[in-house]
């Protein structure tokens, strides 16, 4: 069997083994295949082929047999490894086995979908929750389903790729305004013909480089043009608001947003994802959205886990204030050895710091994987301005000793490539 | 001179800061091919063109414009709808 999964992993038996045929569909992929191999020919590791052999904690894991500082997880809040949620997931895998096998609107809704769209509701104090298998389909389905061909949607040029994926499924007319900018918003929505419906989607931490969106100002320029707003909330779930809610319910525009995305695989610990609204016809979704329709729901183990974690998401001001502590120690302390970062301050507990080119990057994240603290390394195209970062994400379980550590691991690193001198 | 001749040079104008390589343009030039923009300088050179003219040029169009000459007739049409 091991023999059998290595081979069938290694790619030089795939290229050994590609049939013949007319026009190789692959071709197209020749550039980006060679500059992998040129980059993987200097003797870096691999960063997008990194194996966790062992997860000690939401802030410890062993890679290549090195107890290594989990510093680009996403794992704000620390649920991974909670006890209560630990228990709900091993209770529902006795209690209803171990999958649905099932669309959500078939034979896939269980008792603990329903609870956790009730831990939802009641977490947002909406009227309505929908839970999705991911948070991607969560904004494939509202994006492609709520906006015809004789609507607008107008978003952000930074949005995630599952907003984009969604325009990009669905039939209406799609409008950029650059990133964060509300006067080219409040331009660009002056401009709409007066017929059609408007959809504005907006997130309120961008993951790229850490930076938080105005919503006050832009949400209130989209009520003005009469447009539907949607916020996603990926990455302010669990520490922004002084219920976690996010950005949105920090900025205090929580009365005008129509529909909240987020997903459980970030501050709450597991995978799925969700749209939260109040609008009086919001459960005609669940016949009409494709990417809930047509998939399987999520397993028992996986919502009652969800479910949990947002119950005591509600009340972890503790965390949250520990993480604003983390995330601003982390910003002042790189600042002060000399790195550069995205945003001026912490904006939220996503610290991106900006290297000159791939060759520094990939070295500055190999030297810092050897010292004991993995970050995420990012490029374009999924970068904005074709910048290439090392974005690093806290966690209200890192300690201030970690924190210590990864400071001195950054600066070791830094010499290390040359980059700090 | 005529008002698409005058959108010819406006449009030309708000190309060139992002005209790297000195292309010459004409009615046939295309932006991925000729001038090799990424997806990130057509966002930037749209926003300046729908500035400019004060229109929009939704995504829907753009993946419909693929030359200079195009975009100079888009922009045209949209200035008389608007
Ligand atoms: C802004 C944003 N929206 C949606 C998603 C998708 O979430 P999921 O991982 O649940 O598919 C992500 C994360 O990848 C994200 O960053």
């Amino acid at each position: 069997m091991t023999d059998a999964i290595a081979t069938a992993d290694d790619p030089a038996r795939e290229t050994a083994a590609a049939p013949s045929h007319r026009g190789d569909l692959f071709s197209k992929f020749d550039a980006l295949i060679a500059e992998r191999e040129a980059l993987l020919d200097t003797g870096v590791r691999d960063p997008f082929g990194l194996v966790m052999e062992k997860v000690h904690s939401p802030t410890l894991a062993t890679v290549k047999g090195k107890e290594t500082i989990l510093l680009g997880t996403y794992n704000y809040m620390g649920m991974t490894f909670d006890p209560d949620v630990i228990q709900a997931g091993k209770d529902a895998l006795d209690a209803y086995g171990s999958g649905t096998t099932g669309s959500r609107v078939l034979n896939g809704t269980y008792q603990g979908h329903k609870e956790c769209e009730e831990a939802l509701k009641d977490f947002y104090g909406t009227a309505h929750a929908m839970v999705f298998s991911t948070g991607y389909q969560a904004n494939l389905g509202l994006m492609s389903t709520i906006a015809g061909k004789e609507d607008y949607i107008i978003l952000d040029a930074d949005s995630h790729a599952s907003i984009y994926d969604g325009c990009a499924m669905g039939n209406a007319q799609i409008v950029r305004f650059r990133h964060n900018s509300v006067d080219d918003l409040e331009k660009r929505l002056k401009r709409l013909p007066a017929e059609g419906g408007r959809l504005v989607v907006l997130e309120g931490v961008y993951s790229m480089l850490g930076d938080i969106a105005p919503l006050a100002d832009m949400v209130r320029v989209a009520k003005e043009a009469g447009a539907m707003v949607v916020v996603d909330e990926a990455h302010g779930m669990g520490f922004f608001g002084p219920n976690g809610r996010g950005v949105f319910e920090e900025a205090g525009v929580e009365d005008q947003v129509d529909f909240v995305v987020g997903t459980f695989s970030k501050s709450v610990g597991t995978v799925g994802g969700f749209v939260v609204s109040n609008h009086p016809k919001f459960e005609v979704l669940r016949l009409v959205c494709r990417p809930y329709v047509f998939t399987a729901s999520l397993p028992p183990s996986v919502v009652a886990t969800a479910a949990t974690s947002i119950r005591k998401l509600k009340f972890a001001g503790n965390k949250r204030a520990h993480l604003w502590e983390n995330s601003k120690r982390l910003h002042q302390g790189l600042r002060d050895l000399g790195f550069t970062l995205a945003t001026p301050e912490a904006q939220s507990a996503i610290i991106a710091v900006l290297l000159p080119d791939q060759d520094m990057t990939v070295r500055m994240w190999q030297a810092l994987l050897e010292a004991g603290v993995y970050v995420n390394m990012a490029r374009p195209p999924a970068t904005p301005a074709g910048t290439y970062l090392l974005r690093c994400s806290l966690c209200a379980e890192h300690s201030s000793e970690q924190v210590g550590q990864i400071l001195g691991m950054f600066e070791a690193a830094g010499k290390a490539t040359g980059y700090l001198s | 001179m005529t008002d698409r001749d005058q959108t010819f040079d406006k449009v030309a104008k708000l190309i060139e800061p992002f005209n790297k390589k000195g292309v010459k343009l004409g009615e046939t030039t295309s932006f991925a091919g000729d001038l090799e923009w990424d997806s990130l300088i057509v966002m930037d050179f749209v926003a300046s063109v729908e500035d400019e003219f004060d229109i929009l040029i939704t995504m829907n169009m753009q993946a419909e414009i693929e030359t200079v000459g195009q975009l100079v007739d888009a922009v045209e049409r949209l200035r008389n709808e608007g």
